[in-house]
Parts: structure tokens; sequence; C-alpha cells
């Protein structure tokens, strides 16, 4: 279809509609000053007490009538690319399916309809339940403690790294290096920055994986922790992963692991076997809690029993008279186990609940085999991916198993004068959400595919499919299915150069914004 | 020809009398694609060999840029705020990023001349 063809679709119709797909404008394009959706009698003569702070100009606010209003934020909806909708196979993400029991459990009005303040002899299932998700949680990693308060997965790196930088000032130790292999999500050397921690970045060797033997080099008196990533952003196993934790260990650091990527050895390795002190759990992947637009994060943080004390309030403490919720360090403090020398608090009370309902949810009804099952499908399904595009698509470190995405670079393009952006877009049109795309950086134009385990065969084969029709495409010298995609998508290929370099973050009404536009020129 | 030394980090050196002119090279600039902003460090800041200097960010990815030399930066190019696509335009002219006072210059043994450079960058 050549641009003169779309042009043609485009204005196909009057409305700019195409068929029941809607064309939404702003609120503030169709808005009606003045109207309002909610028909309440007129207030009694109340006498202004604002006196000179009064508006002499009513608000130039956009009005609707309900059903605008709805249809507004409904057609939106329709606009978002979701898991929901199709094949997600965003890397180092976890887009897998959102089983629906998740969803009724968590609105069930003893869980939905409680607030943090209520007496805790009110709420003793809920506390109940978050002791259940975090006994779950130390079964899979071997590791001792839960700290359940964190948000997200960088906020449990961050609580991780503070408990670690608690236990060092318990030691009188002031320690400034972090290292940070080039293979970890870019998450961990902000994270480590943020501590204010010097990062040291630790080159992989040939094969994407860290050498135990370069870490060593790294290591000294003054590196508080190890940041790694297992399996790393090149969807490979750290093979050296217990030498590397006994190094760290004997250098007196810490060993920090992220656990962003824990869906593919779920139920087959448990991080405390392996020397880990502290690990993020993303409950919003590895426990299929929805995500990415769709819904709050979740990442509760394990411990090993070095940095117990050192853990954040508040901690559930199971007695002889119920569950008691301690939310002061004094408390801890008192009780002398988990969180003795607590750090202190990261969240206002006790995390994402509705998110650990759904977790919890998810690890019952697929219960310990059933979980081992998923990061054994997860890796199968992304290595099922590899063998049937190794011929067409090239692997950077060769054609060898992968864990549970598998990544791509961009040389199987060379000499077709496409990127790894322009074969990215083209699968929009296929209806395809784009996988990663040049990350991690270690690899030239990458392109990291997460299919994970939700995905039937059948799905996997049309993708395949996909992928290679268009690999094929560019081959043949198909440039314009590619540097003119998405042709189909509600908008074309935005400048994103432009967009980055002079962002419009504010709405202006037209005549504004046309002289905001000649200025910049 | 002005002496121009480059890091395998793919930032160069510029040596103008006791003044180092410090950039990214032209190589890196094609690799990284449009740049859409520069973070500079502040004049009068003292960097080590090799130390986060900079932050380069482009439509594909943040990189931290790397002091080649030792030195006190003097000046920061602060152009590169309202045009950071000087960065691709000119990488090794008028898209330079700060300029540092030499602090010891047999450091510059540890770089490459432009001829390496050339071959080195070609093996990637």
């Amino acid at each position: 279809m050549s641009t003169t063809d779309h042009a043609r679709l485009r204005n196909l119709t009057f409305t700019g509609n195409r068929g029941l797909e809607m064309e939404e404008p702003l609120l503030f394009e169709t808005g009606r000053i003045g109207v309002s959706g909610v028909d309440l009698d007129e207030p009694d003569e109340v006498e202004s007490r604002l006196g000179a702070l009064a508006r002499a100009e009513p608000l130039q606010l956009a009005g609707f009538s309900e059903p605008e209003a709805m249809r507004h934020y409904v057609r939106l909806s329709q606009k978002n690319f979701a898991i929901d909708l199709g094949l997600y196979p965003l890397g180092s993400c976890t887009m897998k399916h959102n089983p629906r029991l998740n969803e009724k459990l968590a609105r069930l009005p003893g869980f939905a309809d409680i607030h943090p303040l209520q007496p805790q002899s009110t709420v003793q299932g809920a506390l109940g339940l978050i002791e259940e998700m975090c006994r779950w949680l130390r079964e899979l990693t071997a590791m001792p403690v839960v700290a359940f308060s964190p948000k997200a997965g960088a906020h449990g790196e961050m609580c991780g790294m503070m408990a670690i930088k608690a236990a060092l000032d318990a030691r009188g130790e002031t320690r400034s290096i972090v290292l940070v292999p080039e293979s970890a999500h870019g998450t961990n050397p902000a994270t480590a920055a943020l501590l204010g921690y010097k990062v040291e970045t630790i080159p992989a060797r040939e094969d994407g994986t860290v050498a135990a033997e370069t870490v060593r080099e790294h290591l000294s008196s003054d590196v508080a922790a190890l940041m790694l990533t297992n399996p790393n952003t090149c969807g490979l196993f750290e093979r050296d992963i217990v030498e590397i934790a006994d190094a760290v260990h004997q250098a007196g650091a810490y060993f920090y692991c992220d656990g962003a990527n824990f869906n593919a050895i779920l139920g087959k390795v448990r991080p405390g076997d392996l020397g880990v002190d502290a690990m993020h759990i993303n409950l919003h992947k590895t426990f299929s809690t929805p995500h990415g637009g769709g819904g709050p994060g979740s990442g509760p943080v394990v411990f090993s029993k070095a940095l117990a004390p050192f853990v954040p309030v508040p901690v559930v403490e199971v007695g002889e008279d119920g569950l008691k919720l301690l939310e002061k360090r004094s408390q801890t403090a008192e009780q002398g186990g988990q969180g003795a020398q607590s750090f202190g608090r990261l969240t206002a009370f006790h995390g994402q609940f509705g998110t650990f309902v759904r977790a919890l949810s998810y690890m019952m009804s697929c219960g310990g085999e059933g979980l081992r099952q998923v990061s054994e499908d997860a890796v199968l399904s992304a290595n099922y991916l590899r063998v049937c595009l190794s011929d067409l698509m090239s692997l950077p470190f060769g054609d060898k198993p992968c864990m549970h995405e598998v990544l791509f670079d961009d040389s199987f393009l060379d000499g077709t004068g496409l990127s790894t952006l322009d074969f990215a877009k083209a699968m929009i049109d296929e209806g395809y959400h784009p996988m990663t795309v040049y990350f991690p950086l270690v690899v030239h134009g990458a392109m990291l595919i997460e299919p994970t385990e939700s995905e039937s065969k059948a799905s996997l084969d049309l993708f395949i499919a996909t992928l290679r029709d268009l690999v094929m495409a560019a081959q043949n010298g198909d440039k314009e299915r590619f540097t003119q995609a998405p042709r189909l998508a509600p908008r074309r290929r935005l400048d994103e150069t432009l967009a980055a370099r002079s962002p419009v973050l504010r709405w202006m009404p037209p005549e504004a914004a046309q002289g905001v536009a000649q200025a910049a020129e | 020809m002005p002496e121009t030394h480059f890091t395998k980090d793919h930032e160069y050196a510029r040596i103008e009398g006791d003044i180092a002119v410090i950039g990214i090279s032209d190589y890196a600039q094609s690799q990284l694609g449009d740049v859409v902003y520069v973070e500079l460090p502040e004049v009068g800041r003292r960097l080590a060999m090799g130390e986060d200097a900079a932050v380069v960010e482009s439509v594909k990815a943040a990189s931290d840029v790397y002091a080649p030399i030792s030195g006190e930066v003097v000046e920061a190019n602060g152009a590169l705020a309202d045009n950071p696509a000087a960065v691709n335009q000119a990488a090794e002219s008028g898209g330079w990023f700060f300029k540092i006072r030499i602090a010891d210059r047999s450091e510059l043994d540890q770089l490459m001349g432009a001829d390496a450079y050339k071959s080195y960058t070609e093996g990637l």
C-alpha cells in the first residue's frame, strides 16, 4: 500500500472513523463550555466569602453529557493494546495472561472493602493472606524473610539495597561501590546511584554471561554489593552464580539478585541455595497480576538470614493470640526477630494488598507442581521461537538454549537498509505489540522476545509465521512495508526525535499552538 | 591538523594547548541515532580519567560519557541544550561536550590516535 493509498483510506469516511474503529479527539477539542452531565438543583442563595478572590470569568472547562464522557473513555480504552487482546512479547516484562479467577477473589468484599486503619482484630483474614503469600515466597526462594511493602520492582531493589546499606552501617563500615554487570536490568545502576553508591560496570564474556573471575577482579573492601540479574537480560542463566556469590561474601559484600526474570526458574532453582542475600519478586510479572498500564505493580523482597534484622516495617508476626502487623521499629526491635534493626518504612501502610490477593490466587491455583510447569513452559516457548526462527534471524551468542526469552540482533537485516525499529513497527500492522528493542545495550539492534507460558502452540506458530514473512519481505526489498509502518494503526509512525527534542506536554487551543509552532521554527 | 585522541568508549579529546576539547566520535553518534538530550558537567568540576562526566540520550538509549583524561572542566557547550542535533551534525567539531584543563599529559599515551581509532571501529 503506498502513502497515497493510505491518505485515501484516511479520508475515506466523513467522520474519520474507520468501520467501528472510532477516531477520538481530545476532550478539550470536543467539549462544550458550560455543559454538564450532572443535573443538580440550583443551590439556595449562598453568600460568597471569596471576596476579591472570586473568579470574574467562569472556568473554561469542557463539558459533556454522561454518555459522551463515557464513550470518550471507552473509545480510548479500546485503542490500548493489552495481553487480553493478543500476544505481547515484550522481553523482560513477562506479559502473561492474568487469570480471571484472581480478579474474582480480589473483589471479595472481605478483601476489597476493608481499610488499613481498621483494628487489626477485624482484619485477621487479610493479615493471614499476607502471611500465607509470604510463606509461598519463602518456600519458592528458600529465603527466610519477606518484606512485602515495596510497590514495584525498582522499589523492591531500593528496599533490598537499603537493607544492605543498613547492614553495613551496623558493622560500622562505609563502602562506596556497587558492581553491576552490563547485562543487568537498567534499574539496577539507577538504584545503586540513588542510594549514593558509585556504580562499576562488569563486562560480560563472549557468551553473554558474567565470569566469576571478572567479578573477583572488581571486588575490594570498598564494594558494598553486587547486583546481578539472573537469568540475565540476554535470556541466559548465569552459570557462575554460586562461585560469584562466594566471592562476593568473601569480600564482605552482599549479593543482590534482580528477580524480574524469576519466571524462568520458578520451582526449578531457589535463590537462597545460590547464596543470594536479597531479591525482589515482581508479583505483577511472575505471579500474573495485571501491569503495564493495567494495574499497580508489587515488588516484595526476600532476604537471607544475614539481612533479616534490617528489613523494613511493617512485618507480620504470628502470635498465640492471632496475627499482628508490627508497624513501628520499636515494636520489631522489641520482638528481636525480623526487622530488629529495621531501616524504617518504605510505604504508607503495607503495600499493594489487592495484588497480594491476585498473586496468592495464582500460586494456589497452580500449586507447587504447576508453578514448576510455568517456568518449564515459559522456557520451552522461548526456545520453540528460537529454533523456528534461527535460520532467518540472527542469534548474537550462537544457537544454544535460552531461558524464558530469546534475544536476536539485527545482523539479519544487514544490507536491507532497515533497522530494528522499522522491523518492530511493521509488527504493529500485523497486530502484534513489538518485542523489546535496543535492549540490552550490549547487543547491536537487540530484539528481545518473551512469549511466556500463556501462549498456545497455535498462537506461537502464527507469531513465528508472521515474523518469517516479515524477515523475507525485508530481505526481498519490500522496504515500504517497514519504513512506512505502522500503516494500519490509528496513528502512523510518530517522529520520535522531534517528540523528544521538542515535547509538547500541554494542550493549547489551536491558535495558541500555531503560535508556539511558529516560534519553534 | 589538530591532535585528536580517542577512547575505546568512543570519546575524543582534541588538544588545543593546555586544553582538551571532549566529545563523542562521529562513529558514536552514528550508532546512537538522533541525539535528543545532553547532560554536561559543571564548570570547575575535577574529573578523573574514566570518570562519568556527561550523559548523552538518543531515541534509542541513554549512555554515559567518560572523561578520556583527567582535568578540570573549564567550559561546557551550552548550545547543546537547545540544539542536541549538533552532536549528530558535527560530533567532532560544533557538537563538542566540554573542555578541560589537562592535568596529566602522559595519560594521552593510553588513548588511540585517529588512524588507530578508525581501524578499531572498522573491527566492531
